[in-house]
């Protein structure tokens, strides 16, 4: 099964791979050959791949993947491998989702979706951050 | 008639600025590649979001609920016109062209009674439309400091547009700037990107999707990255057009510039040979007289 990743500067991957672990919105979902073609947005996570004995891991934040006849194509806004994801980069990343919630929360007047559509966004940042390995910061919500 | 002494020097002075250009062109030939690689690298993820998009709007234009980065306002009273620019000149006609499209759009909508914003990209384009059309500007993006276009960079100018149209501060958006051709040609162009039209050739596949969550969801979620996309698009566009621009504006200064130092060149040789032929008459006609 062919799998791509790309971000909106350049192409990260192309591969020929056995299955595809996808940080989805709703839950994470594993892709094998032959999955029923879906579109699925990302929250912030690991995206993993598995390409015969080889394990790939990237940091993804956000974007979607299309899973067709093909294969699957991951279309992150910002897409890191894991091993280059430093310390630095994950604050300046919560910093900015915090940022934006900090904002939205202002700006809320009665309709609470966008609040919580930040905050559940942060909250999936932190949870990313821990998972593979380094310290987040603690999100104030 | 200027002096040996004057030609000498406008030889000179035309050397160095041959000299100048010829650096300029050399410099925007390294960095056209490299903005032509940007350029060529952000294209798959543009063209399968714009697929994905265009799916997903066709299926829901039309419908109330569509979000209103889809369907609109309702009006289209306001535009915003993002005139993307460089921030440099030397460049040829690429800043001028690019501002001529915006002046002639806006002289348009103007005619027809609309409310016209501006907002600039570049300063170039902004010292252009000053004159005309200050008081419709709402805005300006400096990219000054940027020297590798970066995608943060895009979602800054796309954020600002975003904002604005939340605050109802206009109905349509459109984005002007440069498409690389090649190296002698760049294209001006206008592209609409709020609401965002579905492409006149786009064919649905036969593929159904299912779509995690629903698909408004996910619309909602994409239209304001299409906005950032489209920008950024533009921008690397841009960047490749305006090094395009440069290198071959420079080469006919280059060219030029030997031109010109061949003619001087032989008004000085003809110069010093009058010279020494007026020199010898003298010598011979005062020898004749003693």
């Amino acid at each position: 099964m062919q799998f791509d990743l790309v971000s909106p500067e350049r192409s990260l991957a192309s591969m020929d791979a056995t299955a595809v672990q996808i940080p989805g919105a709703d839950g994470d979902m594993t892709v094998m050959a032959d999955h029923a073609p879906t579109i699925t947005t990302l929250r912030p996570g690991v995206l993993k791949v598995e390409a015969g004995s080889d394990t790939h891991e990237y940091v993804v934040t956000g974007g979607f993947a299309e899973i067709g006849a093909q294969g699957v194509s991951v279309l992150a806004e910002r897409a890191v491998a894991k091993g280059d994801m430093t310390q630095d980069q994950l604050d300046a990343m919560i910093d900015d989702v915090q940022d934006a919630y900090n904002r939205a929360k202002d700006a809320a007047q009665g309709d609470t979706g966008p609040v919580d559509d930040a905050a559940k966004l942060l909250a999936d940042m932190a949870t990313m951050g821990s998972e593979i390995g380094l310290s987040p910061k603690q999100p104030s919500l | 008639m200027p002096s040996l002494k004057d030609l000498k020097n406008r030889i000179e002075s035309v050397k160095s600025t041959r000299k100048i250009t010829k650096a300029m062109q050399m410099v925007a030939a390294a960095k056209l590649r490299r903005a032509q690689e940007a350029a060529e690298a952000s294209r798959p993820y543009a063209e399968r979001f714009n697929a994905v998009m265009a799916g997903l709007a066709s299926a829901a234009a039309g419908s109330d609920s569509a979000p209103k980065l889809l369907s609109g306002t309702g009006s289209d009273q306001t535009h915003l016109l993002v005139v993307m620019t460089a921030e440099r000149g030397l460049c040829g006609g690429f800043n001028t062209n690019i501002a001529k499209l915006a002046r002639a759009k806006a002289a348009e909508l103007k005619a027809a009674g609309k409310t016209v914003k501006i907002l600039t990209v570049g300063k170039k384009g902004r010292d252009q439309l000053k004159r005309d059309f200050e008081d419709h500007f709402v805005g300006h993006v400096d990219l000054t400091e940027v020297k590798r276009m970066s995608y943060a960079d895009a979602q800054g100018v796309a954020k600002d547009v975003l904002g604005r149209f939340d605050a109802g501060e206009f109905d349509v958006a459109t984005i002007f700037y440069s498409k690389f051709q090649n190296v002698v040609t760049q294209i001006p162009t206008a592209q609409q990107i709020i609401p965002f039209a579905i492409p006149e050739d786009y064919e649905a596949g036969d593929t159904l999707y299912d779509y995690e969550p629903d698909e408004e969801a996910i619309l909602a979620d994409l239209l304001p990255r299409g906005v950032a996309t489209a920008i950024f698009s533009g921008l690397l566009e841009n960047g490749a057009s305006e090094q395009g621009a440069r290198m071959s504006a420079m080469d006919n200064a280059t060219r030029n510039a030997g031109e010109m130092i061949d003619k001087l060149t032989i008004q000085f040789n003809r110069s010093r040979q009058a010279v020494i032929t007026n020199e010898l008459i003298e010598i011979i006609s005062g020898a004749e007289a003693l």
